[in-house]
């Protein structure tokens, strides 16, 4: 649904993107990660046509950038970082002025639907200057959906948004996955990518690494398990580090956290060494990495 | 067509909520058709002995022998007036068009919209067109209440006749128009290139000084305004005209305002 290659922008002397290679399939929710300045907007702008690239070419919905931008604004909805509604009109005039400019066949009946469903319908002829960040922003991603879009473009969806109104919109964007739709979510809330997103691309000026959020947490970090004994003395420590499949042995108080390729194979073994070793076992589990340590560790390496 | 009706109908939405606008609209053209017609009742027996000496001799050449001394020193005050008429279309237009870029920056609207199939055309054309209506119409009214109470003042003698010749009705009818055209593109040129509103009604209001030296030329005698100065007035704004659309759609750079403004 989206792909591109070697897609640069370059702002007079800045290099903003460079040499993006992409390819989002189609009912995918991609995040796309990085610091501000990383050049996520610039890239959102040219792949919904606002803006031309500077050399590369991207396709998208099979349509070429810089040559069918008309065709591309026509086949994507894009929510911008600000939701930028005309604030002394009503939210049904807001909408209604963009389904006609989407060249939505039932303008009406499109925005009654997108307004009942994000629970804006009992408001829709109050300003859109008196709606709180979170019904703005949800009238925003109404605007994005009205002429019912294969791809969608989210620049910071829930930015500004209080942890409630944060849960609706994840919700919509849940049921938008659902419905088949192709995402390309740029974001800086990692918790956000981490429950959405299919594959994250981490972004700084290029492209630093794509993959679905675990692969990159065991790329990264292996896996960790940790076991909680009641007593952990260096010869039980020493007995199981010497264990090939275990890359990383440590003791943090009376818990032995290591380091695994494949917990779910290994991990029996490992509990009968401990047990012949005399150790007893109150708990075993996984130890995450966040998404957060994962991009922290990709930008400080870029 | 149907996103330059979406267009019109947005910025009259938006635009004719502001005070100020619906006050120029409205105020300024009821104004001028108010002013020269209280000076045309109150100077109806107080000119009548004026000697044609007093005017400029290109005015005694045109009051000719159908008006008398008071009434061509009516027709020369009068007439000063209806070239205000023409300032009408550049000015109200100004008041809209210098703010539907700029505010779409700075309320960061027009990013979702660019992002829209509108062409630049039609966002223009739309722009364009829910400035120039609104200036028209607001002439044609302020000039057609000037007529009639005129033709009611002077219960339509030579002096009417000579207020309302076909000269001013080419300057109302056609050179208006083409006024705020000039006016509107110029101003949609501007707002796209500054980012505050302000200072893009300051920067538009300049396309007044031409009309306003047409006017003080007139007073201080220097020209006469005929039919003929009028209908080679209006064939240069139309070619202006052309130019300036053509131009503002060259200089509207979707890429420059999107990415320059913050």
């Amino acid at each position: 649904m989206i792909k591109t290659d070697n897609l640069s922008k370059k702002f007079n002397t800045t290099l903003a993107v460079d040499n993006l290679c992409l390819d989002v399939s189609e009912g995918e929710v991609f995040g796309f990660l990085g610091p501000n300045g990383a050049g996520k907007t610039t890239t959102v702008r040219m792949l919904t046509s606002l803006i031309g690239p500077t050399s590369g070419s991207a396709i998208v919905n099979g349509f070429q950038v810089g040559r069918q931008d008309t065709e591309i604004r026509r086949s994507v909805g894009i929510l911008t970082e600000s939701p930028g509604m005309y604030d002394n009109l009503s939210a049904e005039f807001n909408l209604e002025i963009y389904a006609n400019l989407y060249e939505v066949k039932d303008p009406k009946g499109q925005v009654e639907k997108y307004l009942r469903m994000l629970g804006l319908w009992e408001r829709r002829h109050d300003e859109a200057g008196t709606f709180s960040k979170g019904m703005k922003q949800k009238l925003a991603i109404a605007r994005a959906l009205l002429h019912e879009p294969r791809i969608l473009f989210l620049d910071e969806p829930t930015a500004a948004l209080d942890p409630e109104a944060s849960h609706l919109v994840h919700d919509f964007i849940t049921e938008l996955r659902k419905e088949g739709r192709t995402i390309f979510l740029c974001t800086h809330n990692l918790d956000e990518a981490d429950r959405l997103c299919d594959r994250i691309g981490v972004f700084k000026t290029h492209l630093l690494v794509v993959d679905s959020p675990s692969n990159l947490r065991s790329q990264l970090f292996g896996r960790r398990v940790v076991f909680h004994l009641q007593r952990v003395d260096e010869t039980i420590a020493a007995s199981i580090s010497s264990l090939p499949f275990v890359r990383e042995a440590k003791v943090i108080e009376n818990k032995l956290l290591l380091s695994l390729e494949d917990p779910e194979t290994h991990n029996p073994e490992i509990i009968r060494k401990l047990v012949d070793a005399g150790a007893d076992i109150q708990f075993v589990g996984e130890l995450r990495h966040s998404l957060e340590d994962v991009y922290l560790q990709l930008v400080k390496n870029a | 067509m149907k996103k330059i009706k979406t267009i019109i109908k947005k910025e009259w939405a938006e635009v004719f909520k502001k005070r100020m606008v619906l006050f120029s609209v409205i105020f300024m053209p009821l104004f001028l058709s108010l002013l020269p017609l209280i000076i045309l009742y109150s100077m109806g027996g107080s000119a009548q002995n004026s000697a044609n000496a007093e005017l400029p001799a290109q005015f005694q050449q045109i009051c000719g022998a159908d008006l008398t001394g008071g009434q061509c020193m009516q027709y020369y005050i009068v007439s000063e007036f209806l070239i205000m008429f023409m300032l009408i279309p550049l000015f109200i237009p100004v008041n809209i068009a210098a703010y539907s870029i700029v505010g779409e920056k700075t309320t960061h609207s027009l990013e979702p919209l660019l992002a829209t199939p509108i062409t630049t055309g039609e966002l223009l054309a739309g722009k364009n067109l829910a400035s120039v209506i609104p200036a028209v119409i607001a002439t044609w009214i302020g000039f057609a209440i000037f007529a009639i109470g005129t033709l009611i003042i002077t219960g339509g003698g030579a002096l009417a006749a000579a207020l309302l010749d076909p000269m001013w009705l080419i300057a109302i009818f056609l050179a208006g128009p083409l006024m705020a055209v000039l006016s509107v593109n110029f101003s949609i040129m501007v707002s796209s290139r500054v980012n505050d509103p302000r200072v893009a009604e300051q920067l538009s209001a300049v396309i007044i000084l031409p009309l306003l030296a047409v006017f003080f030329g007139q007073i201080a005698g220097l020209f006469i305004l005929n039919s003929t100065l009028i209908l080679i007035m209006c064939v240069v704004l139309l070619l202006v005209d052309i130019l300036m659309v053509y131009l503002s759609i060259r200089l509207f750079q979707r890429e420059t305002i999107l990415t320059r403004w913050k």
